[in-house]
Order: C-alpha cells, then sequence, then structure tokens
C-alpha cells in the first residue's frame, strides 16, 4: 500500500514564533511529568528520606525539647521537612539535564530550532511541579503529627511549596548546565545541598546559632522559603503564646522581624537570579 | 521545490575545522544536489561526524562556508534547523518515553501544526514499520527498532535534507536492508535529500554518489561506478592446459597480459563481454574462468592505502546498546 507523500512545508525562514515557544516550554514541561509519574519507586524513595529525618530527629528531639503547651519538636519540624523533600526533589530533577545528556537526549533539545530559554522554562517549570507534588504528598502524614490541616491552608502550602520549587529547580538546571559528568552530581549534591538544607531552619530553630553560622543561615535563599511555610502552618494551628515563643517561626534580618511578605519578596528575587541563569547556562551548553 | 536533481541543496566551500593544532576537516568543498542519496565514506577519525555536525550547525567551522537549504549555516542556524533531519551517531531517544512521545516531543519543538501531528506520527511510523509499537516503552525495543524510530523521529518535520551519521551501525544485515528500503523509498516519496555517513561498502553502493574522505580531505569524490572504473579495467583469469602459450598468443594479439598462479591474467575494460574473444585467442583449451570487477573496497585501498575493514573494528556496535546497561 503506497500512502500519499508527506506534505512539503515551505521554509520561510522566520526565527521566533512567541507561541511556538510557549508550546516547546509545555512540552518540556510535560515530558518531566510523565517521567515522574512512570518512577513510581523515585516518589516512594523521595518520601523515605524525609520521613526518617521526622521519625528519627524528631521524636528523639521531642523526648530532649520536651513539649510546650502541648506543642512538640516534632510539629515544628514538619513543615521544615516538607521543605527539605521540596528542595531535593527541585534540585534533583533541576540536575536531571546530567542524565539527559549523558543518554543523548539533551541533543535531541539543543538542536532543535527553538530558543533555548524556553527549554530552560519548561525543565524548571517540569521539575518544580514535581517537587511541589512530592512536598504535597508528604501532608499525609499530618495526622500522625497532630498538624491540624485546613483547605486554605493546603493551598497556601502548595503555592510557598511551588514558588520554593521554581527558585530551586532553576538553580539545579543552572548548576547542571555547569557539570559534565555525573562525578559532579554527587560533589554538588555534598557542598551544597546538605549545607543549604541544614543551615535554611528546616531542621532546627536559626536563633541560637554562633555569630558565623548566622550569617551563613541569612545569605541562603532556602532560609527565606522555610520560614513562610513554617509561619502559614503555625498560624492554622491552635499553639499558645508560650509554643510561639518557644518554637519561633519567623527570621529576623538587621534585627527586624521579617514579614511573610518580606520573605516572598525575597525567595522571588532569588529565584528571578537562578532562573536567569539557568537559561543562560543552558544557552552557552555545547 | 526542485523535483529531482539539478538545484544545490547543500553548499560547501573550503570548509575547515581545527581542534588545537590538529586539523580535523581541512579545506573540504562539494555540492549535493535535491532529491540525492550522498554518502561520506571513511575510516574512523577521517572527519566524518565532524563535517556533519558543522552542516548541522552543531559545530562551528575554523574556516570556509556551508549553505544548506539556502541558508548559510553560520548566519540562520535555526533556518538551517528547521530544513533537517538528524539521526546522530549515538542514540538520543527518551527510554523513559514511548515511541508516539518522543514523536510528539520531536513534533512541537520542530513546530509542525498541532493539527497534523497525529497524522504524521501515524504515517513515519508506518514508513519505518513500527506502527505496532507506537505505544510502547523504548527503553522495551531492540537496538535496530530504536534506530529506525531515531530515523522516523528525524522525517516528523518533512526535512529537506535528512543527516545519518552512520545509521546502520549495530544493525543485523536484515535490518541494514530493511533501513535502506526505508531510507530509499523516502527519497522516491518525498524527494528529501540524504546525507550519510558510513564504515561499510556495500552501503556506499546505495548512494548517487560517494566522497572518499580521509584525514580529513576528499580524496575522491564520484558515483560508485565512475569511482570504480577510474581505479582500472576489468580484469580477466583463464586457466588453460598450456598457459605459456595462451600467455604468448594474447600478447601478440595485443592485449596487456600477466602471468598469475593460476594461468593468465588479461586486463580489458568490460571483462564479460571479452571473454568469448579471449578464450578464441589463446588457441589453447581453456580450463576456467574468473572475471573481476573492481569493487568499492579497491577503490578505497586505491585512494587510502589502506582497506577500510582493517580501519574500523567491528567490535564498535556494542556502543549503542551500551546505553542500555546504563539505565538510571
Ligand atoms: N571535540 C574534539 N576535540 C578534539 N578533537 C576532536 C574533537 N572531535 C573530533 N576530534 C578529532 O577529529 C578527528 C575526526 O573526528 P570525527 O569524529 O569527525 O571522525 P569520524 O570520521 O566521524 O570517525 P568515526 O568513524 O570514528 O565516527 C578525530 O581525530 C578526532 O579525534
Ligand atoms: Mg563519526
Amino acid at each position: 500500500m503506497s500512502s500519499a507523500p508527506l506534505p512539503s512545508k515551505i521554509a520561510d525562514g522566520s526565527d521566533t514564533v512567541l507561541r511556538d515557544e510557549v508550546r516547546t516550554t509545555g512540552m518540556v514541561w510535560l515530558r518531566e511529568l510523565i517521567r515522574f509519574e512512570r518512577t513510581r519507586t523515585r516518589i516512594l524513595s523521595g518520601l523515605i528520606q524525609p520521613v526518617l529525618f521526622l521519625v528519627v530527629m524528631g521524636y528523639g528531639m521531642s523526648g530532649l525539647v520536651g513539649t510546650t503547651a502541648g506543642f512538640d519538636f516534632k510539629k515544628f519540624m514538619f513543615p521544615g521537612i516538607m521543605a527539605m523533600s521540596v528542595v531535593t526533589t527541585a534540585i534533583f530533577s533541576g540536575m536531571s539535564i546530567v542524565w539527559d545528556r549523558e543518554f543523548g537526549f539533551l541533543r535531541e533539545m539543543l538542536v532543535a530550532p527553538t530558543s533555548r530559554a524556553s527549554l530552560a522554562l519548561g525543565k524548571t517549570a517540569g521539575g518544580a511541579s514535581v517537587a511541589a507534588a512530592q512536598g504535597t504528598i508528604m501532608l499525609v502524614l499530618a495526622p500522625l503529627i497532630g498538624v491540624h490541616l485546613t483547605a486554605v491552608l493546603v493551598l497556601e502550602i502548595i503555592g510557598l511549596e511551588l514558588l520554593m520549587a521554581i527558585a530551586m529547580t532553576a538553580f539545579g538546571v543552572f548548576v547542571a548546565t555547569h557539570i559534565e559528568r555525573m562525578e559532579g552530581f554527587q560533589v554538588v549534591m555534598q557542598m551544597l545541598l546538605f549545607p543549604m538544607i541544614f543551615l535554611s531552619g528546616a531542621l532546627f530553630p536559626l536563633n541560637s546559632l554562633p555569630g558565623w553560622l548566622t550569617v551563613l543561615t541569612r545569605i541562603n535563599p532556602l532560609t527565606y522559603a522555610v520560614a513562610p511555610l513554617r509561619q502559614v502552618v503555625f498560624a492554622a494551628q491552635n499553639m499558645p503564646a508560650a509554643a510561639r515563643h518557644r518554637f519561633p517561626a519567623t527570621v529576623e534580618l538587621f534585627g527586624h522581624t521579617l514579614s511573610i511578605g518580606t520573605e516572598i519578596a525575597i525567595v522571588v528575587v532569588f529565584a528571578g537570579i537562578f532562573i536567569a541563569l539557568a537559561i543562560r547556562g543552558f544557552s552557552r551548553t555545547e | 521545490m526542485v523535483a529531482g536533481g539539478g538545484a544545490s541543496v547543500i553548499e560547501v566551500r573550503e570548509l575547515t575545522r581545527r581542534f588545537g593544532q590538529f586539523t580535523a576537516v581541512d579545506g573540504i568543498s562539494f555540492d549535493v544536489s535535491e532529491g540525492e542519496v550522498f554518502a561520506f565514506l571513511g575510516p574512523n577519525g577521517a572527519g566524518k561526524s565532524t563535517t556533519i555536525n558543522m552542516l548541522c550547525t552543531l559545530a562551528h567551522p575554523t574556516a570556509g562556508q556551508v549553505t544548506v537549504a539556502g541558508f548559510d549555516v553560520a548566519a540562520r542556524p535555526k533556518a538551517v534547523r528547521r530544513n533537517i533531519g538528524l539521526v546522530f551517531q549515538d542514540q538520543t531517544l527518551d527510554e523513559q518515553l514511548t515511541a508516539q512521545e518522543n514523536l510528539r516531543f520531536h513534533a512541537v519543538l520542530y513546530r509542525v501544526p498541532s493539527g497534523e501531528v497525529d497524522e504524521r506520527i501515524a504515517r513515519v511510523l508506518e514508513l519505518v514499520d513500527l506502527s505496532d509499537r507506537r505505544y510502547d516503552l523504548v527503553s522495551e525495543f531492540s537496538g535496530g527498532m530504536a534506530r529506525r524510530l531515531e530515523i522516523a523521529r528525524a522525517l516528523m518535520h518533512v526535512p529537506r535534507v535528512l543527516f545519518l551519521d552512520e545509521p546502520t551501525l549495530g544493525l543485523d544485515p536484515q535490518t541494514r536492508a530493511l533501513m535502506w528500503e526505508d531510507v530509499l523509498r523516502l527519497r522516491e516519496e518525498s524527494n528529501v535529500t540524504v546525507f550519510l555517513t558510513t564504515h561499510y561498502m556495500d552501503e556506499a553502493e546505495y548512494a548517487d554518489r560517494i566522497a572518499i574522505i580521509d584525514h580529513g580531505r576528499i580524496v575522491a569524490l564520484d558515483t560508485p561506478v565512475a569511482l570504480k572504473a577510474a581505479i582500472g579495467a576489468d580484469t580477466v583469469e583463464l586457466g588453460t592446459t598450456d598457459d605459456a602459450a595462451a600467455i604468448a598468443a594474447l600478447e601478440r594479439a595485443g592485449y596487456r597480459v600477466e602471468a598469475v598462479a593460476g594461468g593468465a591474467r588479461v586486463f580489458v575494460e568490460n571483462g564479460e563481454n571479452a571473454v568469448a574473444a579471449l578464450i578464441e585467442t589463446a588457441g589453447v583449451p581453456v580450463l576456467n574462468v574468473h572475471v573481476h570487477r573492481p569493487t568499492l573496497d579497491d577503490v578505497f585501498l586505491h585512494y587510502t592505502g589502506r582497506e577500510i575493514r582493517e580501519a574500523h573494528a567491528e567490535a564498535i556496535p556494542a556502543r549503542v546498546r551500551a546505553w542500555h546497561g546504563r539505565r538510571r
């Protein structure tokens, strides 16, 4: 059976059409979602680490710190653990470009007649969606910890997780475009990701650290992403003043307590910078 | 579009690429016409992939000029990319996606109008005989199937020129033959120009023209027939009851003859047509006749001083599938 010849396309040579670029970004985004949905084991293993932290550290510390007005350390940790889960997944997703390179698919993307910015944005959007989803799955643990959820709170959490995920995925993309080999990936995880998480306030309060460590926590973008998440969660809990004092959720900068709006604005600025760096990194690749 | 030959769709002038002191491609020039199947034949490291990469805008020439489909590769890389299809030497599929998803991804990146995507997917899959695998994950494909899917993908956006870097590397003979059927049918149906590189002599025979490249230079460029004709005449070897007498008789008749182990070797224009006259001229009973036409192997040997078989190890195909061993 001989079918009709393919319709021939006349090359017009026009270079950039916005609608096509948006389609490209959407497609790259969709690919990330498909891959996430297909790797159930990764979703599961993504849960194990935070749960371990929550159980081991949460219960261990709760014994040590004790309960203040019905509020314990596990509840303090819970938003931080969600943030940790989001950030880890986000950086992993952004850095999956290293795998794309290793398996050749990156070339398929790079030779396409599209702008590199569309590709970088799609990768960031996809990774961020996946990371926010992974963080949101953590909410199933809330009843076990005794954290009270409302519909509004869940929406607030998803919004904040998305913002944090966008910033960190873009950061991951940026880093990935600057490392050539798989080994570099391990190094980045050890040298960047873990210190950033530990110095973000995700796992313990930042208010009694020595001066130089305090400086590090304040230049860590994650600090400003973790605090709002904890603030909205705490705001929805029935927390007496004693507990609020014992488990502070806010960040102080130059002697001022930052408002949630300021913190979000800081994260938005970081996200903008990381996205710009990611696009630049992608444009320079190969 | 011009149908069948005539207009040049690729023009290469004094193209050069250096890596530091090393010159990988050394001032090559050639044209490829619309609808032509053009083969680059050369040993490992000859500069085939480097040339293809420059033609496809993936590498910048150190010097020289290239236009593809009427666009200068340096000035209008995106326009060039929209008009070409590419199959790399190494696999570039996403194995965690299905065949259809890989093709759809490509369609969007290459701006295939949304309304046409499904139809084209069906069409290109049919072309490479993978229609029944449309919804299967690529990780479940054999090496040959993956290769054919890559070719199908390169055709999604109806390129004017299809670049294939060692398209049959690692494929068994049947699959190679199938793939060549695909490529030739495609040229037939869509008048697409095909530029390919290969190690395989028998494969180069399918090409309309062959450029033999060695150490970054084109050492010969012509049709397979002309290339073979250029390196010399056919030879006919005769085994007779009295070789000495036969040689003497043939020399008297004006033939160029030399004595070889099995008898007399005669150099003639067209071996098959000369056989009857030779037997008659020899004057002694002829026991056996062997006609030899120069092959591309002879041509290659002539121009590069090497056998292509010794230049390329058959072990290479392992590489294509090696990717599978390294999955997440
Ligand atoms: N990025 C690079 N840096 C340095 N040298 C390079 C680079 N790419 C290619 N070369 C060199 O250029 C020469 C030509 O390489 P190329 O890949 O074009 O060969 P090829 O003809 O495609 O060989 P093969 O049949 O093995 O694929 C080789 O000697 C190679 O070592
Ligand atoms: Mg090569």
